[in-house]
């Protein structure tokens, strides 16, 4: 008898026919959110359910799946998930951003450079970047569909004449294809120049707000800004205390109660690759 | 030379609606004709439609019969028949009116009330400004007033500004009406010596004055509102 | 100027609403730099007739048509959506009796005013805020208020925001409903004047929706009544208001409180 009661990675092939035909027209319209019939899955909205879907719709017996929460392989998220699909699909799993043909994300975009034979799924919470500023969806649609962007520079605009700069840090909108602005789920700012020119299709996927959105491979994707307040990506100050990088986007562990606290690599996978090639490096002089 | 304004058979009356829908008519066969460099002044009892003729002429009040033909600049118009944006281009261009109340706009100061129509014909700000601080000073309006808006000032004060304000664009066509009621001597002769001046410039001039001293000063002929009052 | 083209030109507007007669009819042309006033009792329809004008609700019969900028005369129905939202956000402006349908309360005046020019793509912080300090001077706002939401701001200073908001992108054609309906007659007075001067000193057209005759005599150069859906008389402000010919007319006139 067979182990598995259910069809390969989770869904049933009708559902992911669906899921894949939204992923085939969000790719053809850069930006665009395309609805889809989410479907129930076995953990709550907010786990990524959305995420989880766009990956059992694409994943096929070969592909090595990643999984990372806030940069990290081993979170409870990014565990349960990638144990999820090792169950479901049988499909093999790494940490390893190099070796991943699907990478499963919330909040980040890894340090090491995609390639064209990647693709990288987000879980995304809430898909329209206006919903903030504009509760109505159908006047944000009819906003999408005039390209009328003003009230997304109002946000910008008062965060700058309210804080001086703008303040915006994560989930910062961008201009994809010069079409449709988008919200690039609530991955810091920091990460928002990997987006654009990827070589790595990026699919976004929201289950509870029943989206689909999608970036093919090499799109122009242009952080909104002013002239005279232009886009700056930011990271905290300082090196990881781990690896020793100064060019990727740290955590804050607080290490004591008595106001200790170090920074390392919220990349995990990247930050454990930089130590074992500087360790296999200093090895000859032991 | 063709008159400025010829009203021919022009008749007018009210009809009261919320009274019943009754007829009060005002006037009947209104007929004369005012030429360039010329003053008509319209005589006649209270009552008798002569600030009505005003009114017609300047397109406040409707006809309910005749013609009312200003030439000016080669263009001839019925104001009877014409439609409301000609009549704004006329009052704009040609008609000067110096009716008995000022009606100004809150807040608007004195200055720019007479300045207005100036701006309106195409003339700079400053340039209507000077010139209307010029002609309010002519008569007499202390300049401390020039700023403050006209519906604080005293009867006579405010007549002079309306009478500043109709008087300083080159009107081809003058209708007053008691411009020197609520005026002094001494203000009543800038008056007069203004009127004229503007007769000598050309102007067609249609006066209402109760006061005979002032009529005789300005008034070529004379028209008698009694015979084409509706109501004698 | 007497040869000039109509900007707005309006024929057999028809609108109803079931067995409602919304409006029925309604013709006219607005000429560059003239203001209308649409006068009439609540419910007349003339609401309705500016909703339908500017295309918030679809007519069921007649034409209204716009001069665009290119000279050229397009009857509104036959422009796309995206065409017809260029207009309302750079070529018409809305003044509301209700601030909160014309203004986004949470957002400061410099961010209302900045909305219009950051849609017709204005990317430069530092002259979208001199251009919104600029209107908040020339609507007599004082300028230290450019961070404070419209809710702190009192209801005349709301409606001189929203004057701002539409003028800022330069546009030719304001539309206003009761612009000063609810507002203390002292605010009401400084308002009207303000709008006056506006429409004079750039030449603005004006459709103007008031049950104020007050506010029709001082603003409009000509005056439409509507009764029951309808244009019932209509002419030069002062002939209109001093020698009415409708029964409705001189109800209205004579019901004016005197001042």
């Amino acid at each position: 008898m067979s182990a598995a009661s259910y069809n390969f990675a989770y869904l049933d092939e009708q559902s992911k026919r669906m899921i894949r035909r939204a992923i085939l027209k969000a790719i053809a319209i850069p930006g665009y959110q395309v609805p889809f019939a989410s479907r129930e899955m076995p953990m709550p909205y907010g786990w990524g359910t959305g995420g989880i879907q766009v990956t059992a719709a694409i994943l096929g017996p070969d592909d090595v799946l990643k999984v990372i929460d806030q940069g990290s392989d081993d979170t409870t998220n990014a565990v349960s998930i990638r144990a999820f699909f090792a169950k479901v699909a049988d499909v093999k799993t790494t940490t390893a951003t190099a070796d991943a043909t699907v990478i499963q994300t919330r909040h980040r975009v890894p340090e090491t450079p995609l390639s064209d034979r990647q693709i990288l799924v987000y879980q995304v919470p809430i898909p329209e970047p206006l919903r903030f500023l504009e509760p109505r969806e159908t006047e944000t649609r009819r906003l999408h569909a005039l390209a009328d962007y003003g009230l997304m520079h109002v946000k910008l605009y008062e965060d700058i004449a309210h804080h001086g700069h703008i303040a915006t840090a994560y989930a910062y909108p961008v201009m994809v294809a010069g079409r449709y602005l988008m919200d690039p789920s609530p991955v810091p700012k920091f990460d928002n120049p990997k987006i654009g020119g990827c070589a790595a299709l990026q699919l976004f996927g929201a289950g509870r707000e029943k989206r689909i959105y999608a970036i093919p491979p090499y799109t122009r994707v242009v952080s909104l800004d002013f002239a005279d307040y232009p886009f700056e990506r930011y990271r905290q100050q300082g090196t990881c205390a781990l690896c020793g990088a100064d060019d990727t986007f740290l955590d804050e562990v607080v290490t004591d109660d008595k106001g200790g606290r170090m920074f390392i690599c919220s990349d995990s996978d990247y930050c454990e690759k930089r130590r074992e090639t500087a360790s296999a490096k200093e090895r000859p002089h032991d | 030379m063709k008159p400025v304004l010829e009203i021919s058979g022009v008749s007018k009356s009210f009809t009261m609606h919320l009274q019943g829908g009754v007829s009060l008519p005002v006037m009947a066969d209104v007929t004369f004709d005012v030429r360039a460099g010329e003053c008509v002044a319209i005589v006649g009892p209270s009552g008798a439609g002569k600030s009505s003729v005003l009114k017609m002429i300047y397109g406040s009040y409707g006809c309910d019969s005749g013609r009312i033909v200003v030439t000016h600049g080669g263009e001839i118009t019925d104001l009877v028949q014409a439609p409301p944006r000609q009549i704004l281009a006329l009052r704009r261009e040609t008609i000067g009116y110096v009716s008995q109340f000022l009606r100004a706009v809150p807040r608007v100061p004195a200055l720019d009330v007479v300045a207005e129509p100036l701006v309106a014909l195409g003339a700079a700000r400053e340039e209507a400004r000077d010139r209307a601080a010029a002609m309010l000073t002519r008569l007499n309006v202390p300049q401390r007033l020039f700023g403050l808006p006209p519906a604080t000032f005293s009867g006579g004060e405010q007549q002079r500004v309306n009478i500043a304000r109709g008087l300083l664009p080159d009107y081809a066509l003058l209708l007053l009406d008691e411009p020197t009621a609520s005026l002094d001597a001494k203000n009543r002769a800038v008056v007069v010596d203004l009127i004229n001046a503007r007769k000598r410039g050309g102007a067609a001039i249609i006066a209402i004055v109760h006061d005979e001293d002032v009529r005789d000063a300005i008034a070529d002929r004379i028209v008698d509102a009694a015979h084409f009052s509706a109501a004698a | 100027m007497t040869d000039d083209a109509p900007l707005l030109s309006v024929r057999g507007v028809t609108k109803w609403y079931g067995r409602r007669l919304g409006c029925r009819d309604v013709g006219f042309d607005l000429y560059p730099g003239e203001v209308i006033a649409i006068v009439g009792e609540s419910g007349s329809g003339k609401s309705t007739l500016l909703r339908l004008l500017t295309r918030q609700a679809d007519i069921d019969a007649g034409t209204v048509s716009y001069r665009m900028r290119d000279g050229s005369l397009r009857d509104l129905s036959a422009l796309t959506d995206a065409e017809r939202a260029v207009l309302r956000r750079t070529d018409w402006g809305f003044v509301h009796q209700d601030a909160s349908f014309g203004l986004r309360m949470s957002v400061s005046a410099g961010g209302n005013i900045g909305e219009r020019l950051m849609s017709a793509g204005a990317r430069h912080y530092g002259d979208i805020r001199a251009e919104a300090a600029r209107w908040l001077a020339r609507v007599e706002i004082d300028q230290a208020r450019i961070d404070d939401t419209p809710d702190t701001f009192s209801g005349g200073m709301r409606q001189r925001l929203q004057i701002a908001c539409s003028l800022v992108t330069g546009p030719r054609l304001i539309f206003m409903d009761e612009p000063t309906g609810g507002l203390d007659v002292s605010v009401q007075a400084r308002i009207l004047d303000l709008l006056r001067g506006l429409v004079v000193d750039l030449g603005l057209s004006a459709l103007i929706v008031t049950h104020d005759l007050g506010v029709a005599r001082l603003l409009s150069h000509r005056i439409m009544v509507m009764k029951a859906g309808e244009v019932i008389e209509s002419g030069l402000t002062d002939r209109v208001l001093d020698d009415p010919r409708e029964p409705y007319t001189q109800l209205l006139v004579s019901s004016i409180l005197p001042a």
